[in-house]
């Protein structure tokens, strides 16, 4: 069996994490300023996030809300460890930058910058790179939210023994619209160490509909 | 677990509209990789395996009826048309039944209609057409499938990552069939961003080469059937037995100079397998001609162990064909444990600056049971796969 131990939602210039308010900010702050904010808020330090597009920035937040003040990665080896992405508009947001450098001829000037995003899995490759994570990675596009194909696809890698936790979910930025959903899944049979962080809180989902109700509660 | 066979397939290159045409081509030393002086792909001619417009619009108009009478060519995009005919002309094949509950579509693309983007009038007309979900859904319904079709885009391992997940469900008794379609085109938003990182080749590409300097585009879209029913297999029967994939936690557009993450997920298929590197005897690399990504292919190699396994690369006959790539190099690595035909790495000349690697200059002959199939590409990410013989 499979448990999610840790969810995150980020949306609405708020964050959530299990449930609870951690950050919010004024509702009419663009995405950009919110999430700039929050990373000041929370003292980080990781320059490669000024580079980043607005879909891999969404993704580090996430994962390091998530991560942050938890021993998950010390739990686990690196190659143990898995990264399940899904979103609606895979790299559309970047995409129409990338389009605009190279539309007017007279204007004309494509960025390896910029170009290096326009593939949705980035975010996946910042996540790993940020946490050092060697697992099995997949970058699934979908028009909405899809409990059970996440679910599924985390089941069928924990029982190949591929690997024996993932962070998985939904980031998806668009048009100013933008929504991450991220949790942590692990395999019920928790290693000791993580044992002891865990019990208290016990865990929060424990099948695809109760993520499906988890998600539906918050969006 | 139920077992993994391979059924009908499709490539469609610059080289063919079928798997057969391309494989004539490839053994005729033929490539499709050429100038190209378009101003609506590239401000400055560059080297791309493209399909001809008129061959397509010809193959195009010969099924257009069978599935959207009334309807004309121009309401399809290009990569629709391609799917379409690539994904017709494997399931005209098979006994596999496209419109079946126990069947699915999964669709790999890297960028799908993203010369939408350069057309606001065709954008506006259907605005879904923009999202790889919409492409996917397009091509499910044309064969009146019931399920809901998935969607991988991871980069240059898209395709593979599809085939590996085809290959799970059918393990896992999710499905008994999955059509695995996987397509890219050619545009000016491609063409110009590989441009910008100055890593397309000026002529054909070179894979493995010690003058090798970029990689060439390609357009293509490949269609593989994986199925758990043994009648449903191609003969001589193939099996996928494994796969995996792995990320180098390095660099978002380089690979790792200690191959890590392709090691990995070699390791991970191996194991999975329960072969020793030894057992295998064919292995179909990247081999994008690009001087990093190949030093690092090699680098996995020896680290594995399996510096003196025949290796090849089909960029050099129809380019780099991104998120189509590992569909359609798998179908040509299931033709070669078929047929014991191993095909030379075209544009592959002279080995130097990376390690040793045994890379098949020659079209040869060789009876094997157990054939790799590797990807990497941006992200970090890398899979591998591995196909037997039964």
């Amino acid at each position: 069996m499979s448990i999610i131990t840790k969810y995150c939602i980020i949306r609405d210039n708020r964050i959530v994490i299990n449930g609870e308010l951690d950050y919010q900010a004024d509702l009419t702050l663009p995405f950009i300023e919110f999430i700039k904010g929050a990373y000041r808020h929370y003292k980080f330090n990781y320059l490669k996030f000024f580079k980043m597009d607005e879909l891999c920035k969404l993704a580090y937040l996430g994962s390091e809300m998530l991560l942050k003040n938890d021993n998950f990665l010390d739990c686990y080896p690196s190659n143990e460890i898995g990264v399940i992405l899904s979103n609606c508009a895979s790299s559309l947001d970047i995409d129409i930058k990338h389009q605009k450098t190279i539309s007017d001829k007279d204007n004309y000037f494509p960025s390896p910058a910029v170009f290096v995003y326009t593939l949705p899995n980035i975010m996946i490759g910042e996540i790993c790179i940020r946490h050092k994570i060697n697992g099995e990675n997949a970058m699934f596009v979908s028009e909405r939210f899809d409990p059970d194909q996440l679910w599924q696809y985390a089941e069928m890698l924990f029982s190949s023994a591929k690997v024996s936790a993932v962070i998985s979910g939904w980031v998806d930025v668009m048009y100013d619209s933008y929504a991450a959903f991220l949790y942590i899944m692990e395999k019920d049979n928790l290693p000791e160490q993580r044992q002891s962080q865990i019990i208290n809180k016990s865990y929060i989902c424990n099948s695809s509909q109760h993520l499906s109700e988890l998600y539906n509660r918050h969006f | 677990m139920n077992k993994v066979f391979i059924g009908t397939d499709n490539i469609i290159t610059s080289l063919g509209f079928s798997t057969q045409e391309n494989i004539g081509n490839i053994l005729d030393n033929v490539t499709g990789i050429r100038l190209h002086s378009d101003p609506n792909l590239s401000r400055n001619p560059f080297f791309a395996s493209i399909v001809d417009d008129m061959l397509l619009a010809v193959h195009f108009d010969g099924i257009l009826n069978h599935f959207y009478p009334g309807k004309k060519p121009d309401d399809f995009t290009r990569l629709e048309q391609l799917l379409l005919l690539s994904a017709y002309d494997a399931l005209s094949k098979s006994p596999v039944p496209a419109d079946n509950k126990a069947t699915l579509f999964i669709l790999s693309s890297t960028k799908g209609n993203v010369d939408l983007l350069a057309d606001t009038k065709k954008q506006l007309k259907n605005p879904n057409k923009l999202f790889l979900w919409d492409t996917a859904r397009f091509l499910s319904r044309s064969f009146n499938n019931p399920n809901k079709p998935l969607v991988v885009s991871n980069a240059c391992i898209s395709g593979l990552l599809a085939i590996i997940y085809a290959a799970r469900l059918i393990q896992h008794g999710k499905y008994e069939n999955v059509i695995v379609c996987g397509g890219d085109i050619i545009t000016e938003f491609v063409a110009s961003g590989f441009q910008s990182f100055q890593s397309l080749e000026n002529g054909a590409c070179k894979p493995f080469d010690a003058a090798r300097n970029g990689l060439s585009l390609g357009e293509g879209c490949g269609t593989i059937i994986l199925t758990s029913k043994e009648e449903y297999a191609s003969t001589p029967k193939i099996e996928f037995i494994a796969g995996a994939s792995a990320n180098d936690a390095n660099h978002i557009s380089g690979p790792s100079r200690t191959a890590e993450g392709l090691f990995l997920a070699i390791q991970s298929a191996l194991t999975e397998s329960g072969l020793t590197t030894g057992q295998i005897g064919y292995i179909s690399a990247h081999g994008t001609a690009t001087p990093f990504n190949d030093e690092m292919e090699a680098r996995a190699l020896n680290r594995t162990n399996m510096q003196d396994v025949p290796v090849n690369s089909f960029k050099g006959y129809f380019g780099h064909t991104l998120g189509a790539a590992g569909v359609i190099e798998s179908i040509l690595t299931i033709h070669s444990l078929q047929s014991g035909k191993l095909f030379k790495t075209y544009g592959f000349e002279t080995p130097g600056d990376i390690e040793k690697i045994n890379v098949i200059d020659e079209h040869t002959s060789s009876n094997i049971n157990f054939g790799m199939k590797l990807a990497s590409g941006f992200g970090g990410c890398n899979a591998a796969a591995i196909f037997a013989k039964k």
